[in-house]
């Protein structure tokens, strides 16, 4: 009896997870397993030119001889690279398509996903590029970019039509061998998006992306190279989904941003990939390399995140701060409940003058969930009257749930100024109490309050995203309380 | 409206409650007068159904449902409203947005249709105007930073708006001045229909003047000791709990 009671709430409680449904759809693989032949496969499938499979190779050539990092308070079972697919295209992808060339059963996913990639999307001024497992399969609102000169295109396309500025920029911020994440990456990244914004041009519509993995024993290996020109102004939002599976998927992603003089991006993500079931089984491990350079002086890159998915998260978008007066921003929301494990936080580095950086990190844990924020702020010699401002505050839902900052600082210049913040709360049962009373359930309860602890960050988020975002902190908690 | 029989609380395993009865019809405001420790936060606790308050016997009926089978939420839905003595923080939620959770999910639980942003802020501003609550109290984050005074109004501004049908205020006059006083009386007493009922808790007689109850009850040591009409109060002011709850013994 207790035992069916158990499985249907089980059940129940798998249910939250809306975005576990697979489609099914006939997929292409590359063989099994992880050589040279497959980085060829991929490169080839993709009509890449010369110098880019050289480039991929030459990062292969560096992972074999790297070893996976360690010093992250995460644990997982080995991973074995050689068990897994690398590269998995729906069959039917005609090289240039139109929206009406899209198999429609792909289409239907993103209706479920809630991102249609229909003319709709246009009234909310939201350009989308959706990766679903490996290939890029519609940009919407190419024409109005195209107006602007902004370009906005899956990177696969990027390698042939601008190579020019994708030799120029891939791997100038995440070096081909900056760690092991990365550097697979370098080698097998399937597609991801570019977005080049000129001179002067704001973006006329918020850009995204929607990443997907649909296969299952398939690592996702995105690249995101965005470059913003001279006075231009960019804002990017991500957002992540994935099937429920037992098994664990790889997916291990590199964002790398370029910010010239006087130019601004804002990046914004909502990473909702599937976290495992309430007793840690299957979830995507995430292991992801972000980090945007302010090349030019003036310059300004903030980062967003909002962190509820993925069994295993490590992650830590970045700021280089080179020009003079630039500015490094990092708002960060990582919730984790049940099993889930994140090791988030950030690097500034402060190399430029009179540069600014500004850190406010909110950590949620829940269940048996371990959460840590580990962040590091790094002023050097010539970065006369560098500032920083790091805030911490770390949430704790129940007894069996962790949370641990482990904050790094360095300065060698006299005149910086480094400040850090950080305090440590439970939910507390007056608090929970007084919204029961008046008439508040418990999940909402929950959901209101840690809303309200994470409200500078959601602040941060574009408008119809942080509506979302407040629902995903809801449902990311359910059943943590009680 | 209430009925309350032989009722036994314990906390953290020691009994607090033993072996109370009180019974409060519509209409009628029932004051509950005792010292310190003698049980009357435990009382309203239990009544809103806290957690941690565990019931060892004993029964309570509310509109003749047993109300202890109730979750505090449905209790709230069906119309029991406590004015805590200490109101907490809610740091980031502003006070309308809380309002407006609160109101909805207590029409949703009784099947009634959600308010919309614009219809919560005009029935707020509203009750507002009546408490004198400043706008910008609204546009707080929920009793971060307000005064004694200003947390024991927003209490009564909710409690104006949810329309309870048993109201329960626990030492709402404490912390406040003699016009704030008066104004949360006004308050309460703006609500007492034959529909509704009150019970107030109170150390001093000093909130009575303004809410005038129809029985006053004794509280010591977990029972209610002595009971009367309003002029018990007076009598308990005068010479203090130590002697009446003596004579009662």
């Amino acid at each position: 009896m207790a035992a069916i009671e158990t499985r249907e709430k089980v059940a129940a409680l798998g249910e939250k997870y809306k975005y576990g449904f697979v489609t099914d759809i006939e997929m292409e693989r590359a063989p099994k397993g992880l050589n040279e032949d497959t980085v060829r496969f991929i490169s080839g499938r993709k009509d890449e030119p010369a110098w880019m499979l050289d480039w991929r190779l030459g990062a292969f050539r560096r992972w074999v001889e790297m070893r996976e990092p360690t010093w992250a308070r995460v644990r997982y079972p080995k991973i074995d690279y050689q068990n897994a697919y690398y590269y998995a295209a729906p069959k039917r992808t005609p090289q240039k398509q139109s929206l009406e060339e899209v198999d429609p059963k792909l289409l239907e996913t993103y209706n479920k996903l809630g991102i249609p990639l229909s003319e709709q999307k246009l009234l909310a001024g939201v350009a989308v590029d959706a990766v679903f497992d490996s290939v890029s399969v519609a940009t919407t609102f190419k024409q109005k970019l195209n107006e602007a000169g902004v370009i906005f295109c899956p990177i696969s396309e990027a390698i042939r039509d601008h190579a020019d500025l994708v030799r120029k920029y891939l791997g100038s911020v995440v070096p081909v061998t900056d760690n092991f994440f990365a550097t697979l990456n370098s080698a097998v990244f399937s597609d991801g998006t570019f977005v080049y914004v000129p001179k002067g041009v704001r973006c006329p519509m918020e850009l995204s992306t929607y990443f997907r993995i649909n296969a299952s024993e398939t690592g996702q290996f995105e690249r995101t190279l965005i470059i913003a020109d001279e006075g231009s102004y960019v804002s990017y939002l991500e957002g992540c989904t994935a099937p429920k599976r037992d098994e664990n998927q790889l997916h291990a992603a590199v964002v790398e941003l370029v910010a010239l003089d006087g130019a601004e991006i804002k990046y914004s993500t909502v990473q909702n990939w599937y976290p495992g079931d309430e007793n840690g089984l299957g979830g995507i491990y995430n292991f992801v390399t972000k980090r945007g350079d302010c090349r030019g002086r003036d310059s300004k890159i903030s980062w967003t995140q909002v962190e509820t998915g993925s069994a295993i998260t490590w992650k830590y978008p970045s700021c280089i701060l080179r020009g003079e007066n630039s500015v490094g921003e990092f708002y960060s929301i990582a919730i984790a409940n049940h099993f889930q494990q994140a090791d988030t936080g950030t690097k500034m580095l402060h190399l430029g003058r009179n540069t600014r950086s500004r850190i406010i990190s909110k950590g949620i844990s829940a269940g048996r969930a371990q959460n840590t924020y580990r962040g590091l702020v790094s002023v050097h010699a010539k970065a006369a009257n560098a500032r920083n401002y790091t805030q911490c505050d770390s949430l704790l839902i129940g007894h069996e749930c962790g949370a641990h900052t482990v904050p790094y600082i360095e300065s060698r210049n006299s005149t910086a100024r480094v400040e850090h913040e950080a305090t440590t709360s439970k939910i507390a049962d007056d608090q929970l109490f007084y919204c029961l009373q008046r008439g508040i359930g418990q999940e909402e309860a929950v959901a209101l309050i840690v809303n309200g602890f994470c409200k500078e960050v959601l602040q941060q988020l574009p408008m119809e995203f942080a509506v979302e975002a407040q629902k995903l902190v809801g449902i990311s908690l359910e059943g943590s309380v009680g | 409206m209430l009925e309350i029989k032989d009722l036994h609380v314990a906390v953290s395993g020691k009994e607090i409650l033993k072996g109370l009865t009180l019974s409060i019809g519509s209409g009628e405001a029932h004051a509950i007068m005792g010292p310190n420790g003698s049980g009357k936060s435990t009382l309203s606790y239990v009544l809103a159904g806290r957690a941690g308050y565990e019931i060892t016997s004993g029964s309570i009926r509310y509109r003749g449902e047993d109300l202890t089978a109730l979750a505090p939420e449905e209790r709230a839905a069906k119309g029991i409203f406590l004015a805590m003595q200490y109101p907490v923080e809610i740091p980031g939620v502003t006070t309308l947005t809380f309002l407006k959770t609160a109101l909805n999910a207590q029409r949703r639980a009784r099947g009634e249709s959600e308010l919309d942003a614009v219809s919560v802020l005009k029935l707020v501003r509203a009750k507002a105007a009546e408490l004198k609550v400043p706008e910008d109290m609204l546009r707080r984050a929920l009793n971060v930073g307000f005064s004694g005074g200003e947390k024991k109004r927003l209490e009564i501004l909710q409690m104006a708006l949810f329309e309870p049908k048993l109201a329960i205020l626990d030492e709402t006059d404490s912390g406040l001045d003699i016009d704030a006083l008066k104004l949360v009386a006004e308050g309460v007493n703006a609500l007492r229909t034959p529909d509704r009922a009150m019970l107030v808790i109170t150390h001093y007689q000093r909130l009575l003047n303004y809410i005038v109850p129809d029985k006053v009850h004794v509280l010591s040591r977990g029972r209610i000791v002595k009971e009367g009409g309003k002029e018990l109060a007076l009598e308990l002011e005068a010479r203090g709990y130590e002697e009446i709850v003596k004579d009662a013994a």
